[in-house]
């Protein structure tokens, strides 16, 4: 590696490069890591029983969670949500996406990224509060219901797992627009035209040509998306109650109310394990590799 | 009309509420802002007013988190954009057996959730002392946002044509020259654009500073305790004043890129 490296840059340079990265990857990336989950299999200790008898690897801060039914509970519904909202967010993106690569001039194409990237460069938390107060019990949308006599009494769209969706669809969906666009754009028009020519449908086409193209697009927006939605604290603190709690909360207790740091290590390794888990899953199901994901 | 012509009406449809969708909630926050009620709502409407932004200026904790926010924005790019850089020319010149495994763990960052970030740093720093605040915000934003930089610049570094190189070294130009003359000033484009997106994502950053930000406040997690504590529409005022800042930025930056493009285009035409 460094003999490569030096070959093309010089000696100086190519130990600036190795330095680099190698403090990168092992100080910030790799060591953090590992400590987290050595954390996660210790017991909570106070210093002086440090190095003590009972100093040592458990599996305790994880049957913590097995025995806690509302953890349990929360933690399976943080991935049900996540799945969930990725699928709607999918569902919400592909039109677009196949608009802007296939059907619009570049001109219109042009135009709308722009006005896709003006949002997508504001920050979540102020995209999130938009919806707060949209959302709110004497909010606009609760107004517009009730003057359209669609609703009685104004809902309490802030107190389920329903505004906490919304909100993260709205917050996530150009992880899933762009990498869509990016794959679709690839697509020869050829095929698409060849297709139709012989005899296949609107429906048949996407199935049959523009959807298989599209799988690595497809698969880079689900892994994105959902890594955001499941480890999403901003969205469910802002528009979510008490009762509508995201794993990441529970989270965040361990670490700043409850002062458990083994415990919430515990936690946060179980969440990274979640994510790493729907990847595999869907790279495994749609056939890609990590190299089609970072393009 | 045909189904064919009905399909293409329902897709323009389609992409009209999308775009409603998207902005009618950053309408409504900045509406709100303007409304003389002590709620940040647009319903009922309370008179105009621009008091707002005088109650803004006249907070001291928004002030701070402001002058956080950029401390560590500008930490981040000193660290961020040269591991970036370094990372980008390390996989463009080594091939070995080990490379897919450490391509792996550059792009792990970008595919860890931003709180597990955030929680791991808090947790490697504490065995040496360090807790949360300033100094531990920019190492656990800069975990990520290098390979951010990473990406971009590796996105124009793929483009380069290596004959230059060559053609410099041949011409008597000393490595470091050749770096320095020829493939620096080629990247430039990409790592400005760079600096600018990690200057973004670091000062809009919440999951990952949340943890290991202490007792500090950047202007992100300001704006989040207000919303949940105390909320009045003084925090949309400073919304709308972000929204039109990053606005100018996003507008600014596209048409640099399309000129940049045109112009790009013309050479390959030539």
């Amino acid at each position: 590696m460094f003999r490569q490296l030096s070959e093309r840059f010089g000696h100086p340079l190519a130990m600036a490069i190795l330095t680099l990265l190698g403090m990168w990857l092992i100080v910030m990336v790799t060591l953090p890591q590992l400590q987290m989950i050595d954390y996660s299999f210790r017991p909570n200790l106070l210093p002086a029983q440090r190095g003590g008898p009972e100093d040592g690897w458990t599996l305790g801060n994880y049957v913590t969670l097995f025995d806690n039914e509302i953890h349990r509970a929360i933690f399976f519904k943080t991935l049900w949500s996540s799945v969930l909202v990725t699928l709607l967010t999918l569902v919400v993106s592909y039109p677009l996406a196949y608009y802007l690569a296939k059907v619009a001039t570049p001109r219109q194409a042009a135009l709308c990224i722009l006005l896709l990237i003006i949002p997508f460069w504001i920050n979540e938390i102020l995209r999130t509060y938009s919806w707060f107060i949209i959302l709110a019990f004497r909010g606009p949308l609760n107004e517009i219901l009730l003057a359209l006599g669609l609703i009685e009494r104004p809902i309490r769209f802030l107190s389920g797992d329903a505004g906490v969706m919304v909100g993260m669809v709205y917050a996530y969906i150009l992880f899933m627009v762009f990498p869509l666009y990016n794959a679709i754009e690839s697509l020869d028009d050829n095929q698409i035209r060849a297709a139709r020519d012989l005899g296949a449908g609107s429906i048949r086409t996407h199935r049959r040509i523009v959807i298989p193209h599209a799988k690595p697009g497809i698969a880079t927006g689900c892994i994105m998306t959902f890594m955001l939605a499941a480890g999403s604290y901003a969205v469910p603190a802002l528009l979510g109650s008490p009762g509508s709690r995201w794993f990441t909360q529970i989270i965040y207790n361990w670490f700043f109310e409850g002062g458990n740091w083994n415990q919430g290590a515990a936690y946060a390794f179980l969440l990274l394990v979640l994510c790493i888990g729907f990847m595999s899953l869907v790279m495994k199901f749609f056939k890609v590799g990590l190299g089609d994901i970072a393009k | 009309m045909s189904s064919q012509r009905l399909l293409a009406f329902g897709l323009r449809f389609y992409i009209t509420v999308f775009f409603l969708y998207l902005f009618l909630p950053l309408m409504v926050m900045a509406a709100a802002t303007f409304n003389d009620s002590r709620f940040p709502t647009i319903t009922p409407w309370d008179g105009t007013t621009l008091r707002w932004f005088g109650e803004l200026a006249a907070d001291g904790g928004m002030w701070q988190a402001l002058s956080n926010s950029l401390l560590v924005a500008a930490g981040v790019l000193c660290l961020a954009v040269p591991i970036g850089i370094a990372c980008a020319l390390f996989l463009n010149t080594v091939s070995s057996r080990g490379k897919p495994f450490i391509y792996a763990l550059i792009l792990s960052p970008l595919l860890t959730p931003g709180v597990i970030i955030g929680i791991s740093t808090l947790i490697f720093w504490r065995q040496f002392g360090v807790s949360g605040g300033i100094f531990l915000t920019v190492l656990g934003q800069a975990t990520f946002i290098a390979a951010y930089v990473m990406l971009m610049v590796m996105a124009r570094l793929q483009r380069f044509d290596r004959t230059m190189e060559r053609a410099a070294l041949d011409l008597g130009a000393s490595q470091w020259q050749m770096f320095r003359r020829i493939l620096l000033p080629y990247l430039k484009p990409a790592i400005l654009s760079a600096a600018v997106i990690a200057f973004l994502q670091s000062f809009e950053n919440y999951n990952t500073t949340l943890f290991v930000v202490g007792y500090d406040t950047t202007l992100t997690v300001y704006i989040a305790s207000k919303v949940r504590t105390g909320l009045t529409p003084a925090v949309n005022a400073l919304g709308l004043i972000l929204i039109l800042i990053t606005v100018a930025l996003a507008i600014a930056y596209e048409v640099k890129r399309r000129r940049e493009q045109a112009a790009l285009a013309r050479l390959a035409r030539v």
